[in-house]
């Protein structure tokens, strides 16, 4: 086939089910021979960030910040009937009942698909975050430059 | 219909079967045909939808009892 289709995408929200429609199209899209660039950006850089140890950073409201938004794709809650934990439970639950991954293995899915993983640096700095507070699989840390002109060759461009 | 090889996504809903099947494809060779087991009724239409996208061959959707048997025939590297 001529050059490849690209699909970007925008993950803005850190809710549990919006990360997981945004990685079922990225492994739709990966597995449809398109090239996929995922943006992570203001809360949905939590899905991004490492699930173990502290997050570091500096200053009373950043810690505080980080202390009470502290991210992880394990600690991801539904968008609604959250309900205390409970909500997500169940509904993680349910996906195991169908054999349906969890986000994490989602994650390593899409990445073991040559899907990009982008962590919007602007975010980064406003909630006082660093490089090591992500999970290996980021491949670069950059801004709206870069998401546009990915967008701009591509095909399909969501923001979730 | 004849196939060179099975996958097994009795299970599995989308997008395992697709993720599943364009794996498996690689390990065939071009002409080979691919049966993809399957019970999630979506497959009916994003099976065909995948062979659009990627330019293979959809040979076939036999249908028994809640089962799905696809076959998608590699038509290019």
């Amino acid at each position: 086939m001529a050059e490849k289709e690209r699909l970007t995408l925008i993950l803005f929200s850190g809710d549990l089910d919006k990360a997981l429609a945004a990685f079922n199209l990225a492994i739709g899209a990966a597995s449809s021979g398109m090239e996929v660039s995922m943006f992570f950006t203001f809360w949905g850089l939590n899905i991004i960030k490492r699930n173990e140890g502290n997050i570091r950073s500096k200053g009373i409201m950043r810690r505080m910040l980080n202390l009470m938004n502290r991210g992880g794709s394990k600690r991801a809650h539904l968008s609604k009937f959250h309900m205390m934990g409970l909500g997500t439970w169940m509904m993680k639950r349910l996906m195991k009942d169908i054999n349906f991954p969890q986000l994490d293995e989602l994650m390593a899915m899409a990445k073991e698909m040559g899907v990009k993983f982008i962590a919007c640096t602007t975010s980064m700095g406003i909630m006082g975050i660093g490089k090591e507070a992500f999970i290996p699989g980021v491949d670069s840390f950059a801004g709206v430059a870069t998401y546009l002109a990915e967008a701009r060759e591509g095909k399909i461009n969501l923001f979730i | 219909m004849k196939a060179d090889a099975t996958l097994d996504c009795i299970g599995l809903y989308c997008p395992m079967p697709i993720a599943h099947t364009a794996k498996k494809l690689k390990d065939l060779e071009v002409g080979q045909v691919l049966e993809i087991l399957a019970d999630d009724e979506g497959i009916k239409e994003d099976m065909p939808a995948w062979c659009r996208t990627t330019g293979n061959e959809l040979l076939g959707i036999e249908e028994e009892s809640g089962q799905y048997k696809v076959y998608v025939k590699k038509s290019h590297n």
